[in-house]
């Protein structure tokens, strides 16, 4: 049926006047619904990434752990998959990766929450202007380039005041992960404490407090949910960061939670394997999936508490 | 009298002493953010210091090689821009396409919000974990092995979530009045999406795009988890020289190196000579990650100074 012309035949219109492109057609139809099952695929394609991450990984550590036990993965002290003594223990792997992530964060937090107070509440409008964009480009700095810094310029200049400290070691690796980190978590911070509303601030300045008082014991407080989210992203950036490691923190397994010392993370670990030529279905191939999968859950938790902390907060007013 | 005027002292000496805090803050902020400064000048100036003097037309035209002052960036940098092509094929009509789906198409179901959660989600997963599945995936399930193709692949799932987020927002910037012109105009969805919505949207998600871009450039770990090779002298077969049509795209199935790779190849040698390489090479990675996000910010920011609704 052809309502178009109907109408015009209603109304006494000739119906030669009728334009051809105000036809209703079937074809059109169908070309939308074509376009739009499209659009959908490719909104799949993120759902289809996340299915597969799950099953590479939990498929190759099934099979690992098929030949090793779980329990032996998760209490042994040692990892040494690819020696004749063979030990199949995360944990040293996990130690260097915590102590990176602590020293990370112990710059990280204390900097990224100064910064994220000062620009939210006492920057004039001009220094915002030039530090919100600065801190971007800082956080755009491929981690590579972090890593020769951390190995060939912080860790040199640690050794002046740490005569003892090696070549490979957490603390300098931390430190630049650190200072890698804090744009995450100021910006994360400051737009948390943005979201409270301006009559809270103009209560406690009404009252008589400074710029301090109000930021330490209204915006603060306000903003908590959303300044923990900040903390917890970094840490789940710290945790899955790989190159700066890599390069300066060696490469070698080191159950310790002494920062000066050499050890290999997680990242690290899956990064040498790879370097190497490990033939696809070894025990080696498998391990880095088991210690990948290990890694996603970590982050995979630290997600879910900061995506949960951060809807709070949307929440609050 | 006396009494009320030491009062009066007092709280005088407590305001100034909380003034006095204020100011200290003030100024710690300042100096944190100094912080980030200096690290930078010192990051920057150490890699100026070291590689400037390796940068020369020589460095960009040799190939790796056993001497360090003979060696160069040629196949590392060919490498990083065919990659990056394949990256931009994949992220760019994957993420655009799924950002008008959830803003325009999607219903109000748990299938939307599924996406919505599972895209947020992925943002958080660490880069080397995507070389996992590419590895798993790409390279030995559907045998694309450690090619140009699976690294531009990898890269573009990596980005997907910074697109998609970057096309959301400039699609829910534009205000509803434009699509309800378009639609008593007898558009259909498409129409609207396809004249009005993707054009108005268009500097947005270029700016998304950039920064995923950028991000791509100086990914190391999901590359090296695929198995680039760290040592290539050779280029991969010019693009469009082979016999049409199969040999159009030999160069899809190339083995490869990138940047970031060579980079990470020359700072793990002990010798000194190949750190300075590892510094210029470097500075190149900067240089490009850097311009590439300062033209997303000028971007960003001429947007918001000239589209007024």
């Amino acid at each position: 049926m052809n309502t178009i012309s109907q109408v015009h035949r209603i109304a006494g219109v000739p119906e030669t006047f009728v334009s051809d492109r105000l036809v209703r057609r079937r074809s059109r139809h169908v070309k939308e619904r074509i376009i739009e099952f499209i659009l959908f695929l490719a909104a799949c394609v993120s759902v289809a990434t996340t299915v597969g991450i799950v099953l590479i990984l939990f498929k190759e550590s099934f099979v690992l752990f098929q030949t090793i036990s779980l329990w032996d993965f998760l209490t042994d002290t040692q990892w040494t998959p690819l020696f004749s003594d063979a030990h199949y223990g995360i944990l040293p792997l996990l130690s260097g990766t915590l102590v990176s992530s602590m020293v990370a964060l112990l710059v990280a937090i204390p900097l990224g929450t100064i910064i994220a107070v000062y620009l939210s509440e006492f920057a004039p409008f001009s220094i915002r202007e030039v530090a919100k964009p600065f801190l971007e480009l800082l956080s755009g700095v491929p981690t590579i380039v972090y890593g020769y810094f951390a190995l060939l310029f912080v860790t040199p200049l640690l050794q002046h005041f740490i005569p003892s400290l090696p070549g490979f070691n957490l603390l300098s690796a931390g430190l630049v992960m650190g200072i890698m980190i804090v744009p995450t978590v100021s910006s994360v911070s400051e737009d948390a404490m943005r979201a409270v509303p301006m009559a809270l601030r103009e209560g406690s300045y009404a009252m008589g407090a400074t710029r301090f008082q109000t930021a330490i014991r209204v915006v603060a407080p306000a903003a908590f949910s959303g300044i923990a989210a900040a903390y917890i992203l970094g840490i789940s950036r710290a945790v899955g960061e790989t190159m700066i490691l890599a390069v300066a923190a060696g490469m070698q397994p080191n159950l310790t939670w002494n920062p000066l010392e050499p050890a290999a993370t997680i990242t690290a670990y899956i990064v040498q394997v790879a370097l190497g030529d490990l033939p696809h279905g070894s025990i080696g191939y498998q391990t880095i999936f088991a210690a990948g999968l290990t890694l996603a859950l970590l982050t995979l938790v630290f997600n879910v508490l900061g995506h949960m902390l951060r809807k709070r907060y949307r929440q609050a007013y | 009298m006396n009494e009320q005027a030491g009062r009066i002292q007092e709280i005088r000496a407590l305001i100034a002493a909380h003034k006095r805090w204020d100011m200290i803050f003030a100024a710690v902020g300042l100096l944190s953010l100094m912080v980030g400064v200096l690290t930078f000048v010192a990051l920057f100036g150490q890699m100026v210091i070291e590689g400037g003097p390796r940068l020369s037309l020589d460095f960009f035209t040799s190939f790796p090689s056993r001497k360090p002052d003979q060696a160069g960036i040629l196949s590392a940098w060919v490498g990083s821009t065919l990659v990056m092509f394949v990256t931009a094929c994949t992220a760019v009509p994957l993420g655009v396409g799924a950002g008008v789906y959830l803003e325009e198409y999607a219903p109000k179901n748990w299938m939307t919000d599924l996406i919505e959660i599972n895209v947020t989600n992925l943002a958080g997963v660490p880069s080397i974990v995507y070389g996992l599945l590419a590895l798993g995936l790409f390279v030995y399930q559907f045998g694309f092995g450690q090619s140009i193709l699976t690294a531009g692949l990898t890269l573009g799932l990596l980005i997907l979530p910074v697109v998609i987020v970057a096309t959301r927002e400039a699609i829910r910037a534009i205000p509803e009045a434009i699509r309800e012109g378009a639609y008593a105009l007898g558009a259909t969805k498409w129409q609207t999406t396809s004249h009005h919505i993707l054009p108005y949207s268009l500097a947005g998600i270029m700016t998304g795009v950039i920064i995923g871009m950028a991000r791509a450039i100086g990914e190391t770990a999901p590359v090296i988890t695929i198995g680039a090779l760290t040592f290539i002298a050779f280029l991969p077969p010019a693009p469009l020289s082979g016999d049409p049509p199969a040999g159009l795209f030999g160069w899809i199935m190339s083995p490869f190196t990138v940047m970031p790779i060579q980079m990470f190849n020359w700072t793990s040698r002990p010798e000194a000579a190949f750190h300075h390489n590892a510094a210029a090479a470097g500075l190149v990675l900067v240089v490009m990650t850097l311009s590439m996000n300062a033209l997303a910010i000028y971007i960003r920011y001429r947007l918001r100074k000239s589209i007024k609704w």
